[in-house]
């Protein structure tokens, strides 16, 4: 008791409590900063979705639900006949054959820098990686414009072709003619720029697997596949799709090097050699002259691009959740 | 300090007790020399393990048990800088061999970790993945193996009615019985156990310790422990290591009532380490 006494006379006049609740001050004022922060999300969220269901409510009215199934899009018809059904395919598709690019190859990636590469080695992939993803999307419009799309064009797409030519199903897949813009063009654009997220996010989560489990399947013979498969993957199973999904995110939604290369056509074919389109890329190449119900269309694409994610997003979720029960909680 | 001498060799006739008889060599090792880098971890290190015998190793942290245990079953080839020379032989192959498959060896060199390590999976695919590495079996072949493994942890009865549940959601000291089941499922010839109970309790401990005396009839075991209690319970043989040399290698019993060497003596009666 004594040496506490003394500590608040040496004290003097210093006001313990005035100093604290200059604190508790400071505290509310944090508190609330990051409280509206948080808020915000929500109301820049709302936000949006009332602008775009403003903004597409005269489409809605004119066309009802009919827009989403019918394929015919021809704005300066009087009156203007609107469907949704291509860009719909368009972008499904797209970000389905970019995903199955890039998921495998990512992953890949992931694998031989976490547990395969030499030192050595480590530092340069991995900063190419994300050189990759800071490459802005107009450039890789215009790379896959100018080189591969002829490149393609004149050397994959023939042998594919080719090869499919008369199988049942891959030969519609893969139908001529050879085509600069095309939807597996695109796909392939838009598997090269996710690319990163996968491989970047798979890095990390691969690391956080402990030294010791890695040998502990090693230690019951497991060779580098069988420890990645059986071990590495199902530990990280969480974080990987994590990735993946942040990765779909961005293949669907991606606007600028898809409008580039992708031919700009509402049809719907069965070869993925063919133009197509997709819904970020349907408004960003018609939204400037747009008008009156053709506008208020558009919108509505952009509605149906929101929606689709949502859900594409929410179904990888539950996959998510599916996993974990079979494992076994 | 000089009255050890004295102790040492009053403790003598207790050492009398009836050691096993000396075991073929199994696991033998010449001239053993290990390297992290530059830094020089094991220094000539000569011993050999008895066939179906427990050797234990002790010794102060940081004085090569480890390192030499993760020798016999070449984990340290998964990291780079580490290198070894010298001869490390089991049976008649020869362990350091660079063209040697690493899988089979691991396959007959089964391990045990400090911590549990059981697979992120359920219980039964923990054992039966292991045994599907190197054969294929039938559904009910597996059933039979994974039972048996699991008995052979001392594990059947507490998960039998629950085997398509997460290994992880085992209690630590089961963990680390599913991960023993694990390793003998594989059939190996033998066992390293790394400081297997340092983090189980005491009625945990006690379930492993038997686990490893019930095994040694089938295998031959090698344990780094720092209990020393633990050391002279389960074990046939003891090495004491120090400052990366082998300073003694005798007979358990021998080693806990009359060792040979003054540190030796002054390690298990508790004056460093």
């Amino acid at each position: 008791m004594a040496v506490e006494s003394n500590v608040i006379d040496a004290a003097g006049p210093y006001d313990r409590a005035k100093a604290l609740s200059a604190f508790k001050l400071g505290d509310l004022t944090f508190y609330w900063i990051t409280r509206l922060s948080a808020i915000s999300v929500l109301l820049i969220l709302g936000g949006i979705i009332i602008s775009l269901i403003v903004g597409a409510f005269p489409a809605m009215k004119a066309y009802g639900l009919s827009f989403l199934w019918t394929q015919r899009w021809a704005p300066s018809a009087d009156p203007p006949v609107l469907g949704a059904l291509g860009p719909m395919y368009g972008t499904l598709v797209t970000s389905f054959i970019a995903m199955l690019i890039a998921i495998p190859v990512g992953l890949g990636i992931a694998i031989f820098l976490t547990e395969l590469c030499p030192q050595w080695l480590r530092r340069p992939i991995g900063m190419a990686v994300e050189l990759l993803a800071g490459i802005p999307s107009i450039i890789y419009g215009m790379w896959g414009f100018f080189v591969l799309g002829p490149f393609l064009a004149n050397t994959f797409q023939p042998f594919m072709i080719k090869i499919f030519d008369g199988v049942p199903v891959l030969g519609a897949i893969f139908a001529g003619p050879p085509s600069y813009l095309s939807l597996f063009n695109a796909a392939l654009i838009l598997a090269i720029m996710v690319l990163p997220f996968i491989t970047s996010i798979s890095v990390d989560v691969f690391k956080t697997v402990p030294p010791v489990l890695k040998e502990a399947a090693y230690g019951v013979g497991c060779t580098t596949w069988e420890v990645v498969r059986s071990v590495v993957i199902p530990y990280t199973r969480v974080g990987i799709i994590g990735g993946v999904m942040l990765a779909l995110g961005r293949a669907l939604g991606e606007t600028m090097a898809v409008t580039f290369i992708i031919g700009n056509s509402f049809r719907i074919s069965s070869s993925i050699f063919a133009p197509g389109t997709t819904i970020s890329a349907a408004i960003a190449s018609e939204f400037a002259e747009s008008d009156g119900l053709h506008q208020s269309g558009l919108i509505l694409l952009g509605l149906l691009l929101f929606v689709l994610t949502f859900f594409v997003l929410a179904g990888a979720r539950l996959m998510l959740l599916r996993l974990e029960k079979k494992a076994g909680k | 300090m000089t009255d050890l001498s004295v102790s040492v060799s009053s403790n003598a006739h207790l050492a009398s007790q009836q050691p096993l008889p000396e075991a073929p060599a199994k696991v033998t090792v010449r001239n053993l020399n290990f390297y992290y880098g530059e830094h020089h971890a094991l220094k000539n290190i000569n011993l050999t393990l008895g066939t179906n015998r427990v050797t234990a190793f002790i010794g102060p942290s940081g004085c090569g048990k480890s390192t030499l245990l993760r020798i016999f079953n070449r984990m340290y080839d998964l990291y780079p800088g580490q290198r070894v020379t010298g001869q490390l032989m089991l049976d008649q192959t020869n362990i350091l061999d660079p063209k040697l498959d690493l899988n089979l060896l691991r396959a007959r060199v089964g391990m045990v970790f400090q911590k549990p390590t059981p697979f992120p999976m359920t219980i039964y695919e923990n054992i039966a993945f292991g045994i599907r590495l190197y054969e294929k079996i039938s559904k009910s072949e597996m059933d039979d193996r994974v039972e048996k493994a699991l008995r052979g942890g001392a594990l059947w009865n507490e998960v039998k009615d629950k085997l398509n549940a997460s290994g992880l959601s085992l209690s630590g000291g089961q963990q680390q019985r599913l991960c023993i089941a694990r390793t003998v499922a594989v059939r190996p010839e033998v066992i390293l156990f790394d400081e297997p109970c340092s983090a189980l309790d005491p009625i945990s401990t006690a379930k492993v310790e038997e686990l490893i005396q019930e095994l040694s009839e089938n295998y031959t075991i090698a344990i780094v422990t720092h209990n020393m209690q633990q050391a002279a319970r389960v074990s046939d043989k003891t090495a004491f290591m120090y400052l990366g040399e082998l300073i003694e290698f005798d007979d358990t019993s021998k080693i806990f009532t009359s060792p040979s060497d003054r540190r030796t003596q002054d390690y298990i009666t508790g004056r460093f380490g």
